[in-house]
């Protein structure tokens, strides 16, 4: 006779149910315990429960117009449209790595039209759940089959936050790289290429292409020479994570540089793209992973363990965002317009940074505060500390991240004098 | 120069997908596909719900709907329409608070979330999931991917083409206490056989005294009678008899959206403090896979579960795509009934739901394929879908053929 042992704590439980009424039984899951709530989303939700009426929401990464709204893209409505009317589309279950024609114009778009690597037949795509999604995807492909077992993932150090759960989440574990300088509030390129070095070979480094989240600071040709050449020597693998091509010069060309000078370069590498800001799609979950292969053959086959494991994961992805973006990608004359709408959001940005930067420089505050205006992208790292950003959230309603990261879409001309002004305060006085 | 990944191995395509290319660059005009359970209409062309496309206008039309990012959790007003869908208005366990929710990607992404959460947080480590033999490919996989073993509880009885209850209940009785159940409320997928309430009751009471876990995957509501509330009938009996459970909702087939990835995540908890707990930890893994949940399918489904005419219109929308369903079934038996097929052939129209398990065998769905181009999976699951008035014949006398001569 074999027994089956009864775990206590269920047996407990079941002593529990015989003796109590069916209300009081205990809980299989008792011991849970409650998760903090993500950062940025409990900003927002502090900010939106605020009720002062100057309150300023510099968190999250979406764009705002001048007056302080969300901007569907004119191209996007125009897309929306032409779906709408369109007699001969259904909602038939995409191939599991996502449209065709999104992915092929997704990864024309990071590595360029003329891409010799794309002519090569040797760049792969999967369709993701927008960066988010690309960036897990690339990290559970890693965990399962990158070769040297143990490699860390290096993220810069600071990154977004959402970076080291992603990593750890699939079992790979994570170190940093020095990336922002407080002292110059520009690179510490030194800082880098240092850990580069020291780094044990065939290590994973997840890179910014541009407009560094959340610093702003982004490597300048020259550096990104330097950069390749030790990722290079090192045998390190290289993982760019792309949230904003066209975002941070206003140019989709000039903000894929460091992607396609890798690839000039050689390197076999993975790109996460996400089209939730530069086409203002975030709840869409638009996004792809570009894969750069160093043959067709092996393309094929890293495609293929990246279905099965997406199989698994989400089956299948997201039609509708995937099918605004391939709609707009691969019309000429929509892509124009997408150019533009992509210039509006870019220029107020960079507006917004001269003008709160003449601000600062009008109210005299302390400090020096051109990397406002020479950082790029979304956000500004302003080198706030968190005590200060505690103050312009509670004396000035404010809302930031601790790490003194602005939203830059947040600001307009209503806004901008009054967020100097609460800047000028924290800075003198706390 | 090599590539560092030189020693990644092909992985095999995906048996369904895999299936439906293979019927797409057939040139036979006489080609049948069986395989993908997705509905079809009787032209065999996939339909958009005309209450979709009523959706779809409304939002299009609608000036103040933007893209900006949904909560991690997802929509709540789909939250909350879904998980009273399947727990019914009048559920006490939501009087109660006790009812949490996830929007998830589709019903993959709900059990793939249910999975991932048992995975880090299920008291019983080493608890295994049992499946039904047979049941959707693509379980094994989603709860495997996150490391839970996989085991199997008897399901299918060849023989009467009907439920194994004996066999059932057999391995829910020796299962270690506190292991998870999969279990399907209806429409079993790919066997088409359901409990009956009694059976489920019998179900119910050995879950209870070994303290398994209940995880019911519903992709099907509303498809298998065309009564949303009948269908829903064993989870609610469950609900009823104080079960925590998770539920994974699609709503691919019953709001025909399958690319849209419209599914949630159910939680029913002891009580609401442990179910806010649950959720936080959810949101917390979700925010490290997907962020958060696409805004357009839910926005559909929402719009039309939460609006008195619309939903009529959908139940309208069920039906007939229940109700055709239903007269394939009936068509297909008589025709074979018509040739004198050997072997009993009633299951066809006593399964319930998208699919009919044949019986047909490995090497008879080859000759299918081959000689008829009839596309349909090895295990011999056809999709009802895929049948029309124009080609049950056909199929018929196809199947007539395999079955005297292979």
């Amino acid at each position: 006779m074999t027994f089956t042992s009864t775990p206590p704590a269920l047996r407990l439980q079941q002593i529990s149910n015989h003796l109590a009424d069916k209300n009081t039984t205990a809980s299989v899951f008792e011991s849970v315990k409650e998760a903090p709530a993500d950062v940025i989303f409990a900003l927002t939700s502090s900010y939106k429960a605020d009720t002062y009426p100057q309150k300023v929401n510099l968190g999250v990464g979406a764009y705002r117009t001048e007056e302080g709204r969300p901007w569907v893209l004119p191209v996007v409505k125009k897309a929306d449209r032409i779906l709408v009317n369109d007699e001969n589309l259904d909602h038939e279950y995409l191939p599991i790595l996502g449209s065709d024609a999104f992915r092929k114009a997704s990864s024309k778009l990071i590595l360029g039209a003329n891409s010799k690597a794309l002519a090569e037949g040797r760049v792969g795509s999967a369709q993701c759940i927008s960066g988010t999604g690309a960036v897990y995807t690339g990290a559970h492909f890693l965990s399962k089959h990158y070769p040297i077992k143990g490699a860390a993932c290096y993220i810069s150090k600071p990154t977004w936050a959402n970076h080291r759960a992603i990593f750890e989440g699939v079992g790979i574990p994570v170190l940093e790289y020095p990336y922002w300088d407080p002292a110059t509030k520009g690179l510490d390129l030194k800082g880098m290429l240092g850990t580069m070095q020291s780094a044990p070979n065939g290590s994973i480094f997840l890179l910014h292409p541009c407009a560094h989240n959340p610093t702003g600071v982004d490597p300048t040709p020259e550096q990104w020479r330097q950069i390749a050449d030790v990722m290079e020597a090192k045998g390190h693998f290289t993982f760019f994570d792309c949230a904003y091509q066209g975002f941070a010069s206003g140019s989709l060309d000039k903000d894929a540089y460091s992607v396609r000078y890798f690839v000039e370069r050689g390197f076999e590498l993975f790109v996460a793209q996400s089209f939730s800001k530069n086409f203002g799609l975030y709840s869409e979950r638009a996004g792809n992973l570009t894969i750069v292969a160093r043959t067709p053959e092996v393309k094929n086959r890293v495609e293929s363990q990246i279905a099965k494991a997406q199989r698994a994961v989400i089956s299948n992805p997201p039609a509708y965002g995937s099918r605004v973006v391939s709609v707009v990608l691969n019309d000429e004359k929509l892509y124009a317009e997408w150019e533009t709408n992509l210039s509006t959001m870019a220029n107020r940005i960079i507006d917004m940074r001269k003008v709160l930067y003449d601000e600062l420089t009008r109210l005299g505050t302390p400090g020096k505060w051109n990397h406002i205006v020479d950082q790029i992208g979304m956000f500004s790292f302003t080198g706030l500390t968190t005590p200060q950003v505690k103050v312009l959230k509670e004396k000035y309603h404010v809302y930031l991240t601790d790490n003194g990261r602005i939203s830059m879409a947040g600001l307009n001309s209503k806004n901008v004098k009054y967020f100097a002004q609460a800047v000028d305060d924290v800075v003198r006085n706390h």
